[in-house]
């Protein structure tokens, strides 16, 4: 995969035969043992292994939860009850589904926004990026058919408004839209019918993103990480073996990204839910005021700033498209805001951005709230659109290091670094 | 080796009739793994309903189930209708009337009614948005700017006669076929 050579030697007769008829062992050893590391890796490099954890919890958290809840619109809401009252460790199982799925949201807006600081999505890791909007994109369909599933009032008013938003498409060849609303739905409204599908599609999409994540790893080994300078390797002592030294790394962070995990899934289970679930799905009450999860809000925020229903589903989605572009479209000749002085200001205004489109989607649709998500909404296509081609162009980056060992130990240490190279 | 053979491509169209044949049968297997979500016969049988309307006094409305939809049924008020009925075209959204029994006509206050039943309005209540149930069939219900109905989601107004004046709503709220069997009684589908 990588430009590394092979280092890895057969210790037993077993593991000689086996590394000529399929080298498992070998690739492992190259890829997670004895992969060079960038040496100067921030504790923000932590967030793939958590991300990894996190899909894993998932997934066997959610195998387990499969085999106790019944996916119709009569028992949905009692058997999520008796899993919680009944199940033998239920009620922590369940917890770390539902908390999970914020974890999860929480570990990879970190690692998307540490991309977008340190220019990892610049060449050569364009393709890397992109898988990564794919995961980004079917975490966001499973999450949505996952918030389906409790079968309570924000499950089901959910439901009906983001399945409506393809509704629109009847502005563009009348018809299509509900044709394609009434196929997913598989009726006239929200139904039994369309929870069990959305039961369906929800077991399968993780794995879905579980292959998607094999691809953006090896995509990962095969450019290699980036890092704070973003600098390439360029000679030995910039690099260190991932074994022990980030995979220690990775462990320590973990453990801290578990602390609060678990701090969640033992104190504050329904925290990050929403009340009007805890009541069954009534398809004749909405509840006053419909929000998503938090992780959903800024892209709702954006979805009602546009004050026209298939514009608003078109910048919806968008926002996240969007994403896929921006390797073409930061005309920077540097990697990493670090070194760029005038970028840097801009990054930490589209976070800001960011967090006012999440904060005013938790707001009703009105007055002010309206007026500030406009706002933010242009600015945060503004942000890619117009910020990094131009300020990528016209700015001047401050001064460089020549290496990443030079980033770490100052010029003139240079020469004693390159002894104690592993 | 080619010179000795007559036509070396004879037995291509064999390769390309069997190719063909599997394409068209796999691609023609993509239909009924499409179809097997839409609605089936039973979720289309319209299955019409009837109501009785007697029990609802002007000014009141009631909500009735069908086709899995809430349909909203208003006994308006004369001032209710007046108001509707002087509303001018070019100030709504939608001018269309959006009326399943007179498709296509404009969205005049008659045509969202039948005929000598135009205090009765028969809406499906749904949002023409993104699907939320609009307030506004109880009393102490908000009923929005234009005195109708105001769906909470994402801040739509509708008027007396159901039609969107204000928000992101882009139609008027649907008029489904419905028939008056008597005065007071009416079959929705």
């Amino acid at each position: 995969m990588s430009n590394h050579a092979s280092t890895y030697e057969p210790k037993s007769a077993t593991a000689k035969w086996w590394d000529e008829r399929l080298p498992v062992p070998r690739m492992m050893h190259d890829q997670f043992v004895d992969f060079p590391t960038p040496r100067n890796l921030n504790y923000l490099w932590t967030f793939g292994g958590i991300l990894t954890f996190c899909l894993v919890a998932q997934l066997v958290t959610g195998i387990v939860l499969a085999m106790h809840y019944q996916p119709s619109d009569a028992e949905a809401f009692n058997s999520l009850d008796r899993i919680r009252r009944d199940v033998n460790y239920g009620w922590l199982i369940q917890a770390m589904h539902a908390t999970g799925s914020s974890m999860f949201f929480l570990a990879v807006y970190i690692h998307i926004f540490r991309g977008l600081y340190y220019g990892s999505y610049r060449a050569p890791r364009e393709i890397l990026w992109i898988l990564g909007v794919f995961i980004l994109l079917a975490m966001m369909a499973t999450a949505f058919l996952g918030y389906s599933l409790p079968w309570g009032q924000m499950s089901f008013w959910a439901v009906t408004v983001i399945t409506n938003l393809f509704s629109s498409l009847d502005a563009v060849i009348p018809g299509l839209g509900t044709a394609i609303v009434q196929w997913l739905w598989g009726g006239y409204a929200v139904s039994g019918t369309t929870l069990n599908r959305f039961f369906s599609l929800h077991y399968l999409l993780p794995f879905v993103i579980f292959g998607l994540v094999i691809l953006h790893i090896w995509a990962l080994h095969v450019a290699g990480q980036n890092n704070p300078t973003g600098l390439n390797i360029k000679s030995k002592s910039d690099s260190v073996p991932m074994y022990p030294y980030a995979v220690a790394k990775d462990a320590f962070a973990l453990f801290a990204f578990v602390i609060l995990f678990a701090w969640f899934v033992l104190f504050l289970p329904d925290y990050l839910g929403h009340a009007d679930n805890f009541i069954e799905a009534n398809p004749l009450v909405t509840p006053p005021h419909i929000v998503p999860e938090w992780y959903f809000l800024p892209f709702y925020a954006i979805l009602r700033a546009i004050p026209d229903k298939l514009g608003g589903v078109i910048a919806m989605f968008a926002s996240i498209a969007i994403l896929a572009f921006i390797p073409w479209l930061d005309r920077s000749p540097v990697r990493s805001a670090k070194y760029r002085p005038v970028y840097k200001w801009f990054f930490w205004l589209f976070v800001i951005a960011c967090l006012a489109l999440g904060y005013l989607g938790s707001k009703p649709a009105e007055g002010i709230y309206v007026f500030w998500a406009r706002i933010f909404t242009a600015y945060y296509f503004a942000h890619f659109l117009i910020v990094m081609p131009i300020v990528g162009a016209m700015e001047t980056p401050s001064r460089m290091p020549g290496s990443i060992t030079e980033a770490v130990l100052g010029k003139s240490s240079k020469k004693s670094t390159s002894a104690d190279a592993h | 080796m080619t010179a000795d053979v007559e036509d070396p491509n004879r037995r291509d169209i064999l390769v390309v009739a069997a190719s063909a044949f599997s394409a068209v049968g796999a691609a023609s297997l993509i239909w009924p793994f499409v179809h097997q979500m839409n609605p089936d016969a039973g979720a289309q049988a319209l299955a019409s309903a009837e109501f009785d309307l007697a029990p609802v006094q002007e000014g009141q409305a009631i909500t009735v189930m069908w086709r899995g939809k809430p349909v909203f049924i208003r006994h308006r008020t004369a001032e209710e209708i007046e108001t509707a009925k002087k509303v001018a075209l070019d100030e709504l959204p939608d001018p269309v009337s959006r009326n399943e029994n007179q498709p296509g006509t404009p969205a005049t206050d008659e045509n969202r009614t039948i005929a000598g039943h135009e205090k009765w309005l028969v809406m499906v209540g749904i949002c023409t948005h993104l699907g939320c149930i609009p307030k506004g069939q109880t009393l102490a219900d908000a009923k929005g700017d234009y005195g109708g109905w105001f769906c909470p989601c994402h801040g739509s107004h509708y008027d007396t006669s159901g039609r969107i004046r204000k928000g992101p709503a882009p139609r008027n709220l649907d008029v489904p076929p419905y028939t008056f069997l008597s005065d007071t009684k009416i079959r929705i589908g």
